[in-house]
């Protein structure tokens, strides 16, 4: 019993790992049909975002505020990654929505430069440039109407523009000068330390779970909860459902498909930056930290089916659990006398990366029987 | 795509042979090793890149696992060279074994002590798995991106099984080529590097004629189809399994050709031939060169691999801009890639904006169509 209970808990923090980390990329793929290969480099900023905060917090200043700081960096990562996939979609991906082989080599593009950004610029000026974007882009939308729709508002777009670059080299600067370790481009791994209320274990029914799991845990069902009660209760939500739908039909009655692309958008590379946020926690943050994540991301999209969440969430529990017992040769415990070549064959897989091997084959081997998933999308216009 | 290509003259193209083949010959005497062992390497990645220009470039499947049948026809070679040097080993079993203890040869790699076998394993054994994979994805109508993802699983799969398995084909660290012998001659021996440099430049045009004999005709034909408008292609009566199974299985044969040739030019065969970044790096030599041109693919391997060995030896850092970059630019600005853009309107278009071209005022594809009416 407490075997079973010690599995079904690492399984589900495996998989509430995998779930944080899909969720995402089940908004901007499942709801927009864009295969966004850039969704790792987004979650490695959310964790460089972690880092940076967790420095920034042990300035004098905010010392006393330290062990808050993962609270806060939850939001920031949300809003850096958020800030940097409305850059995304606003350059790139506006042009190739409709063609997903073509987004997809362009987002992978996108990562490679992602990576090397955070190898060869310090962290301080990146944390700068972020801000800048974010002035850049938001200020002008919170113009007056007057001004929006005067005829020199190109003039106020630029200068706010101007004054997004001051801010941001200014804050590079500021940033630089008071924290050494962000002042010096840097291609080795950070580690991101865990407040000390988080750290240790806590005692449930007899077993020890550590906290930062436990925190893990917490964080993806907050998400979880929360964008599914966006998406079903606010206005945005329903909109975005219903040019998820029918585009055409959404535009005509008025929804402007434009915004909705980039709110599905932002909200998808920001749950992305909260992955990393999550991530961080496990273990040392580099530039390849996304790379791991981004291809069991898509098989739990794949498996749960397109464009349903209670899909994402059970696929990635699903392969949780599956990849702890056989990465950890759990069945040999519950079941210690079954036969030789069944006990061999599961010592042979029961290794992290052989555990990995299996899984994915019997992702392939489930796919033959279901092709769109567990839970397909069901209506006529599907096949395309 | 336009379907409008430059016809050139019977003496340019026969200029052209000449000239090709006489650098053939002469590149081992004008270029240094080093550089002629790089550029072989290079001509038999494009050989792998014209494999994936057939799957992609004509049928429409983007694979982001050619990387498997890349390594396997590398790790096939290897495992022939290893097994061919091993008699001053203990248990006459390559090196490696007794690192970990392993007394016994593995029984499959019996048969690679044949070379005749080893010959046919090289392609047959990368096509037939790639014939499995495809089959699979391709019997559920699984496509597109989704066919895109799995074949990137299946990558991974492949990768963290060849990685994990030390006793078996040595794990990580691959299996080295470079001072095994073959004929009586050590494999990284400078007369060697020069057969293999002759061997592939032979087997590239080979590949490029082959390739060329398969997209004529009317299976080149039933490929296209499958690219435009695959269900239009079912609903005539062809069964676009059987044509998709068979491309992807001569793609992946050609990848087995690359990956060997490629193996015994560097010297090692590893599991890193199977990471994600090198097979979408695939695409993106297909893509710049221009999909649908056969030529492109070649010319896109080996031009890229060369900038990015020179840029690396320049500015280490830069070059992972300058290929995001070109990721992004391509897809964006030049979809068809640069020999695609060459052959279509591109540099028409180019001359008009600058006012060097007079503009075609009627609908231009009738122009285009009158001019080749005539040639033809």
């Amino acid at each position: 019993m407490e075997l079973l209970l010690d599995s079904l808990f690492n399984g589900v923090a495996i998989g509430s790992v995998l779930l944080v980390a899909a969720l995402g990329l089940a908004i901007v793929f499942g709801l927009m049909g864009v295969i966004n290969l850039a969704h790792g480099e987004l979650m490695m900023l959310g964790a460089y975002t972690t880092y940076v905060t967790q420095l920034i917090f042990k300035l004098p200043i905010l010392k006393p505020f330290y062990n808050s700081y993962i609270i806060v960096s939850i939001f920031l990562a949300f809003i850096v990654s958020g800030v940097v996939g409305i850059l995304l979609e606003k350059t790139i991906i506006r042009k190739l929505y409709g063609s997903p082989l073509e987004t997809l080599l362009a987002t992978w593009g996108v990562s490679l430069i992602l990576q090397q950004f955070v190898r060869s610029v310090p962290l301080a000026y990146g944390t700068g440039l972020v801000i800048s974007l974010l002035i850049g882009l938001f200020l002008p939308t919170t113009f007056p109407l007057k001004i929006k729709e005067s005829i020199n508002f190109k003039y106020f777009k630029f200068s706010s523009w101007i004054f997004a670059a001051l801010t941001g080299v200014l804050t590079g600067s500021l940033i630089s000068s008071s924290v050494s370790k962000l002042s010096r481009a840097s291609a080795r791994n950070v580690d991101v330390t865990a407040p000390s209320w988080m750290r240790g274990q806590v005692e449930i029914i007899g077993t020890a779970f550590p906290k930062t799991r436990l925190m893990i845990i917490v964080i993806t069902l907050i998400s979880v909860i929360a964008i599914t009660l966006f998406l079903n209760q606010s206005a945005w939500g329903m909109r975005i459902r219903a040019v998820t739908q029918n585009r055409q039909m959404s535009d005509c009655l008025g929804i402007s498909t434009e915004k909705v692309d980039i709110i599905t958008f932002g909200i998808g590379s920001g749950l992305a930056g909260v992955a990393g946020v999550a991530v961080s926690l496990l273990g040392s943050v580099g530039p390849n930290v996304g790379g791991n994540y981004i291809v069991g991301c898509f098989m739990v999209v794949v498996l749960g089916g397109v464009g349903n969440l209670l899909g994402t969430v059970l696929a990635s529990f699903g392969i949780g659990i599956m990849t702890d017992l056989i990465g950890a040769g759990r069945l040999l415990s519950i079941w210690p006398d079954m036969p030789l070549p069944l006990s061999n064959t599961i010592n042979f897989f029961a290794t992290t990366s052989m555990a990995r091997v299996m899984i994915f084959a019997l992702i392939v081997i489930f796919l033959q029987f279901k092709p769109t998933g567990l839970f397909p999308q069901k209506g006529r216009m599907v096949e395309n | 795509m336009s379907i409008s290509k430059i016809k050139f003259d019977k003496k340019i193209v026969l200029s052209f042979w000449i000239i090709l083949i006489a650098l053939i010959i002469a590149a081992p005497t004008l270029l240094p090793v080093f550089r002629l062992n790089l550029l072989g390497r290079y001509l038999s990645l494009s050989i792998v890149a014209l494999g994936v220009d057939l799957i992609w470039g004509y049928t429409g499947l983007l694979s982001l696992g050619q990387g498997i049948f890349f390594a396997l026809g590398g790790y096939c070679a290897a495992m022939y060279l290893q097994i061919t040097s091993s008699s001053e080993f203990p248990n006459n079993i390559p090196e490696f074994f007794a690192l970990y203890g392993v007394e016994k040869l593995p029984f499959f790699w019996e048969p690679f002590k044949s070379a005749i076998f080893t010959f046919f394993a090289i392609w047959i054994i990368p096509a037939l798995v790639a014939g499995l994979i495809g089959f699979l994805v391709f019997r559920n109508r699984i496509k597109g991106v989704y066919f895109s993802i799995l074949t990137q699983a299946s990558l991974l799969v492949f990768f963290n099984f060849f990685n994990g398995q030390q006793k078996l084909i040595n794990g990580t660290n691959g299996l080295k080529t470079d001072v095994t012998q073959l004929f009586g001659q050590m494999v990284g021996s400078e007369s060697m590097q020069r057969i293999f440099f002759w061997i592939t430049a032979i087997l590239v045009i080979a590949a490029w004629f082959f390739a060329k004999w398969v997209v004529k005709g009317r299976f080149g034909n039933i490929l296209i189809g499958i690219r435009d408008d695959e269900p239009r292609v079912r609903f005539t009566g062809y069964n676009p399994v059987i044509f998709k199974t068979i491309i992807f299985s001569i793609a992946g044969g050609l990848a087995g050709i690359s990956g060997a040739l490629y193996t015994v030019q560097s010297g090692i065969v590893s599991p890193q031939f199977m990471t994600v970044p090198f097979s979408i790096e695939m695409v993106i030599w297909v893509a710049v060169g221009g999909r649908g041109t056969l030529l492109g693919a070649i010319l896109g391997a080996v031009f890229i691999n060369y900038a990015k060995s020179l840029v690396s030896e320049a500015l280490p850092a830069s070059w992972m801009f300058i290929q995001g970059g070109l990721f992004i630019l391509v897809v964006t600005a030049l979809p068809e890639g640069v020999l695609g853009w060459i052959q279509g309107d591109g540099p028409r278009n180019f001359l008009q904006r600058f006012g060097l071209k007079r503009k075609i005022e009627t609908y231009p594809s009738l122009e285009v169509n009158n001019k080749e009416g005539n040639n033809e």
